[in-house]
């Protein structure tokens, strides 16, 4: 048994909350400057530059890549060997209450769906806790904007659909968001699981680097044909026409039901963002 | 083709304007987003005066985040516009020249644009640190209430920003793809290898 403070996940939250919104992950980064030298239309050739001086900017400036400083989804891999000191959950609301304080990041949470009524210091903040092995606690913040967020769909698909279905509902939720999500995007695709669980799948999907293949080679290939597809779209960085509409994407899979076929797409920016700590 | 435009403008301003070119918007600026437009729809119906003047005003969907102690703005890049698309026409009929966000605007705006003469520009989305730079000053006008989507006062210098929607029916999401598409057909290789 190890014991961790409450408060320790508290700063660790807060710190989190603030570089994730400062600093892309190295690999998102990598993909923008990869795409670059590739992108074979001028004009996108230039709006993928102006988004990468963007993100030189966010550093030398000390402000946020994206004012979308987003929803605050924090997954936690909690040791089962860890005794948190105090009120867990209450840990990590108290963490994004600092971090977005302290950090001057746009509170853009309403407490209710329907009343709307912002409740400014961003929480609460969308938890998923998974109890793994052993006796520390990695968290992970990883912001998420809506713009992009409210372009992703979910399909209960008909297990005769089976792998062209998927794929067409993939390139399908790509072609009808076009330029709303701020392109050049990065997918999380979840399939199988139950309706909960699929887009549970996607969501943890845009955690993975994106210089990571899925460990499976024909997931692996099915990434590849998938990204090839999307960014043979022509809808291009912003949606001003090219051929870097997709930055990357990651599927994650499940075991499903004998007459299910789900699938879900989180549809992220080129500012998909993530930190990481280890306590 | 760039152009370099100072608000208010005029019909006569925005009539070169083409799907493509680009714009160094400078002057006074109004933010706006889906809670003050829907204010702003509440005080049309009660037969009140909107926040600011209307007549060749620009209006940018924008959200920023909390400036910095002596910052003039924090991160300030466009949010979607398709979420005003409800609200736009009826702004741009009272004399709204120029609107400024990201992502698709439906017909009913498309038409408005045309009958009224006025432009959709895009700001880089997901580049609030960017936009922010040509942001000189800001001041809340009203519904403070509204946090990051009260109305601010924004004077800008040289705002960059692409023309979507002009004039003349010309809408760059539509152009734009089409014209790499073209330029890609008979290509191969268009789809971009994962960078690993």
């Amino acid at each position: 048994m190890r014991n961790i403070s409450a408060a320790a996940v508290t700063d660790a939250v807060a710190r989190l909350c603030v570089r994730a919104n400062t600093r892309l992950p190295d690999d998102v980064a990598a993909a923008l400057a990869a795409c670059r030298r590739t992108e074979p239309w001028p004009l996108a050739r230039e709006t993928l530059g102006l988004l990468q001086d963007n993100l030189a900017l966010a550093e030398t400036q000390d402000l946020p890549i994206c004012q979308d400083t987003g929803m605050a989804c924090v997954f936690v891999e909690l040791g089962q060997e860890v005794h948190i000191q105090g009120s867990f959950e209450e840990a990590v609301h108290q963490g994004v209450r600092q971090g977005y304080g302290d950090g001057f990041l746009r509170k853009s949470i309403v407490g209710d769906p329907l009343r709307r009524i912002n409740t400014e210091d961003n929480t609460p903040a969308a938890i998923t806790v998974r109890i793994v092995p052993g006796d520390q606690c990695t968290i992970t913040v990883a912001p998420k904007g809506f713009g992009s967020e409210n372009m992703s769909r979910l399909a209960m698909l008909k297990p005769a659909d089976g792998v062209e279905g998927v794929k067409q509902f993939v390139v399908e939720t790509v072609r009808l968001a076009g330029p709303n999500p701020c392109p050049p995007i990065v997918l999380g695709i979840g399939i199988g699981g139950s309706f909960d669980k699929v887009a549970a799948l996607a969501k943890h999907a845009l955690l993975r680097p994106l210089d990571e293949a899925n460990p499976d080679p024909f997931y692996a290939a099915l990434e590849d044909e998938l990204l090839e597809r999307i960014n043979a779209l022509g809808i291009g960085p912003q949606g001003f026409g090219g051929r870097t509409t997709c930055l990357g994407l990651a599927i994650e899979t499940a075991p499903t039901h004998v007459a299910g076929l789900p699938v879900a797409v989180n549809v992220s920016c080129h500012v998909t963002r993530r930190a990481t700590e280890v306590l | 083709m760039q152009y370099k435009l100072t608000t208010p403008v005029t019909r006569e301003d925005l009539a070169p304007l083409r799907a493509g070119d680009t714009v160094l918007l400078s002057g006074t600026v109004y933010t706006a987003r889906d809670a003050a437009h829907k204010r702003m729809m509440e005080l049309l119906n009660a037969g009140e005066q909107l926040p600011f003047p209307v007549e060749g005003s620009a209006l940018y969907y924008v959200g920023p985040t909390p400036e910095r102690p002596g910052a003039v703005i924090g991160s300030a890049g466009p949010t979607t516009s398709g979420r005003m698309d409800a609200y736009s026409p009826r702004l741009l009929e009272l004399g709204q020249a120029v609107m400024i966000g990201k992502g698709a605007r439906n017909q009913a705006v498309k038409d408005a644009v045309v009958r009224s003469g006025a432009v959709y520009l895009a700001a880089l989305g997901g580049a609030g640190a960017l936009m922010a730079a040509s942001v000189k000053e800001l001041e809340i006008i009203c519904w403070e209430d509204l946090g990051c989507e009260a109305v601010r006062r924004l004077e800008v210098r040289d705002m960059p920003l692409t023309v979507i929607l002009d004039p003349h029916g010309g809408d760059l999401y539509q152009s734009g793809p089409a014209a790499y598409l073209e330029a890609q057909q008979g290509q191969e290789g268009v789809g971009a290898a994962r960078p690993r």
